[in-house]
């Protein structure tokens, strides 16, 4: 699987790197605009010296490893939002006849590596906030980062899987992929707390980097979830992935091929 | 090589339930040259479909090579060619060549034969020419050999060809029909060739077999089709136009 | 044909009479055009929802540690990033949204640039119509669902309802010269999703959608308030909350930018009719 993706990646890579100018023009975009949600932080705490009570570096913390988990989940997976696209020029036929998985061949479809942009700015980020904050618990971070990128993964599995049935308005998912991206990009402290119960139980998206996150932090749950709900979220993002699995399943078998 | 039993797909469309295939049934043996036939909305890329693995069938049986193509579709993949005529499976933006390689790849060619194969299909199919090419590029029938190469080089035993003809000058054509006729020949490739093109039937076809709203309404040698009768247009157009029995 | 406007061209009247007709009929062929795009419109809307919700509450921290900031008391600031993410259709905020880059590379410009009508007003028409249609069908829903989750302000008396109007309209128009700016730039870029991008990040940043102007610090609030940007979504919701008239201010960049705008058709119309391309 790994090896395919590999391979298919690479193809696609070198066709976006034979315009090296325009490459390097649209990386260094990439970067500037994952820098506009860093901004929107830097300006509120321009304003103030706490968030949902959370100080600067911790927010910088939790964005950072949200953000890191995002935009690699976006640079690796996000072409499985395509999926309708595809169905609509016919062109996952031709992707369902190839003996690799329909799921690699559309997350590799069009992969472009310009993306790389904003992984490097999440990742400055996080490497600054954790400078700043001396963590005791720094082995944490590089499983919260896989952690959160599986349940990215997953839940861009899940919009593909989607849009099997979404054909007409496949915009909607974004809504699910880039708007979990965004709510976890500030402290959960700031939401309701229906909508943190429901992020945690139902769509696990409060084991991307806020549980975990107050466990490296320290920090009590202001929900009064123990300090090591944080460790279970391996657990709840390989539970995530199977299921968004199953879901990616039925949708190829419930694929109608149209046309001729 | 290909054995459906009671296979039928059906779809629900506005709360109606269309069968686009229902009930068909038959065999096809290794080696053999089948034509499938049928007008349009028939069936017939439904039934390809379903033969790849693609569209899984909502009732009776599919087995090729073995395998149930909807279960294993990855590993039957291997097994089998597919040429759509209206649409290429190689890469868009990728010369002609890189698209093979790739191919061989995701195929796991063995490098050497891999090599011999590629080797005899630019020979036979006379790609050397736009080979560097990216595939956007081609003409159709340029295109269309490419995607016949493809197809073959990882040694598939059954070449399924939904309307390999379609849209190709004479010559074009008649470049593809030799080339078809040689690969079942030589190497005891299985063909199953969906067409409009009578000649492609005539040229090239042992066996017929003509689908007509989902289901299968003849199936025979083409001498059996054509019964005595001079002209295969006539029988046909009156296949598609009355009823089949 | 391209579009469907020509054959109003061919009416045999004098030119100032078929004005009277041509532009309103443009208005209602972009909104008729984008008619026919409604499950996109209505998934917009419920991204936009979403995403008016989750700034909601970035909004509501931010002004619980520090009420009245900028101006704004809490219910200010939530009907803030409601009303602004209403306004992300409308003013095709993201950027395009003319279809002009597409005409420039296919060579068909010229068709248009031949015709007795400006350019730029016949696709300042159509955009008006494309406007009019986002608003109802991607601008309401989330303000509606804001309204009934959090609870917003509305302007106070028919008065300041119609200065919004006004605002609005005049914000739109400050859009569209932007952006019409941005796609004549194609004509002489290879690649123009560098100018894209930066535009997006201009519209998207500096107008107030992502937070309000008037919380930028120092120099930077300064800046940001000036650039015409401000006009696009800054000043209309200040309209709407009462909180300031930059009416005049949106008069200025409109005219700017459509000047600008004016002068960028005259050069492409030279590049492409003269020049051949």
């Amino acid at each position: 699987m790994v090896r395919s993706y590999v391979l298919l990646a690479w193809t696609w890579t070198r066709a976006a790197t034979a315009y090296p100018v325009s490459f390097a023009l649209m990386t260094v975009f990439g970067l500037v605009v994952a820098g506009m949600d860093l901004a929107v932080i830097l300006i509120i705490f321009a304003n103030t010296t706490s968030l949902g009570g959370f100080g600067r570096e911790e927010v910088l913390f939790l964005y950072g490893t949200a953000s890191l988990a995002f935009t690699l989940a976006d640079l690796l997976f996000s072409n499985l939002d395509r999926v309708s696209q595809h169905i609509r020029a016919g062109s996952l036929d031709t992707v369902l006849i190839r003996p690799v998985s329909a799921w690699i061949q559309l997350a590799t479809d069009r992969f472009f590596p310009a993306r790389i942009g904003r992984v490097l700015q999440a990742a400055a980020v996080l490497w600054y906030a954790v400078a700043a904050l001396e963590l005791e618990r720094l082995w944490m971070v590089p499983l919260m980062v896989v952690c959160g990128l599986v349940i990215f993964a997953a839940l861009w599995t899940f919009a593909g899987a989607l849009q099997f049935v979404l054909t007409d308005a496949p915009e909607v998912v974004n809504a699910f992929t880039y708007g979990s991206g965004a709510y976890v990009q500030h402290p959960l402290s700031i939401y309701g707390k229906e909508l943190v119960r429901a992020t945690t139980f139902v769509l696990p998206l409060a084991f991307v980097n806020w549980l975990p996150g107050l466990y490296v932090l320290g920090r009590r749950d202001p929900l009064g979830l123990p300090s090591w709900a944080g460790l279970l979220a391996p657990a709840a993002a390989l539970i995530l992935l199977a299921l968004s699995g199953l879901a990616w399943r039925q949708g190829i078998r419930h694929y109608r091929s149209t046309g001729s | 090589m290909i054995e459906l039993q009671g296979a039928g797909r059906s779809f629900k469309v506005k709360r109606q339930v269309v069968h686009a295939v229902q009930d068909l049934t038959f065999r096809v043996e290794p080696g053999e040259f089948v034509g499938y036939l049928g007008p349009n909305g028939a069936g017939k890329s439904t039934t390809i479909k379903m033969l790849c693995g693609i569209l899984t069938p909502t009732s009776g049986r599919v087995r090729v090579a073995g395998l149930d193509p909807s279960r294993k579709r990855t590993t039957l993949a291997r097994r089998i060619g597919v040429v759509f005529g209206q649409r290429t499976t190689l890469w868009w933006d990728l010369p002609l060549k890189d698209s093979f390689e790739l191919i061989r790849l995701l195929y796991k060619v063995d490098r050497k034969l891999f090599a011999s194969r590629l080797e005899e299909m630019v020979e036979t199919l006379d790609l050397a020419e736009f080979l560097a090419r990216p595939v956007r590029q081609l003409s159709l029938g340029q295109r269309m050999r490419g995607d016949l190469a493809a197809a073959l080089l990882h040694g598939p035993d059954l070449l399924v060809l939904d309307e390999p003809t379609i849209g190709l000058d004479v010559v074009s054509k008649a470049g593809i029909r030799d080339f078809l006729q040689r690969t079942n020949a030589e190497r005891g490739t299985t063909v199953l060739l969906t067409t409009h093109d009578l000649g492609d039937i005539e040229r090239l076809c042992r066996r017929v077999m003509v689908i007509d709203h989902g289901r299968l309404g003849f199936d025979g040698t083409l001498e059996d089709l054509m019964a005595g009768q001079s002209s295969l247009e006539e029988v046909v157009t009156r296949l598609y136009t009355g009823s089949l029995q | 044909m391209p579009t469907c406007g020509h054959g109003l061209l061919s009416f045999p009247h004098a030119p100032e009479v078929t004005a009277i007709y041509l532009y309103p009929t443009l208005i209602l062929y972009g909104f008729r055009k984008h008619a026919t795009y409604v499950w996109a419109a209505l998934a917009g809307a419920f991204t936009n929802s979403v995403f008016g919700i989750l700034r909601a509450y970035v909004l509501i921290a931010l002004w619980q540690a520090r009420p009245h900031l900028g101006g704004y008391d809490v219910v200010d600031a939530v009907t803030f990033c409601f009303v602004t993410q209403a306004m992300i259709g409308p003013m095709q905020l993201f950027g395009g949204g003319l279809g002009i880059p597409e005409r420039i590379r296919s060579g068909d410009i010229a068709l248009d640039l031949v015709r007795p009508a400006s350019l730029q007003a016949w696709t300042l028409a159509e955009d008006l119509g494309r406007a009019a249609y986002l608003l109802v069908v991607r601008g309401l829903p989330p303000t509606l669902l804001g309204a009934l989750l959090f609870g917003l302000t509305h302007p106070d008396g028919p008065d300041r309802w119609a200065l919004f109007g006004l605002s609005f309209l005049l914000g739109v128009v400050v859009s569209f010269a932007w952006r019409y700016l941005v796609a004549l730039s194609v004509c002489w870029l290879i690649d123009e999703r560098g100018v894209a991008t930066v535009s997006m990040i201009l519209m998207t940043f500096f107008s107030g959608l992502a937070l309000p102007l008037t919380i930028f610090p120092g120099w930077l609030g300064e800046l940001a308030r000036s650039l015409p940007f401000a006009a696009m979504v800054q000043v209309p919701i200040d309209v709407y909350l009462g909180k300031g008239d930059g009416l005049a201010f949106q008069v200025l960049w409109a005219a700017v930018l459509l000047a600008l705008g004016a002068a960028g058709t005259r050069l492409v119309r030279h590049k492409v009719v003269i020049q051949g391309g």
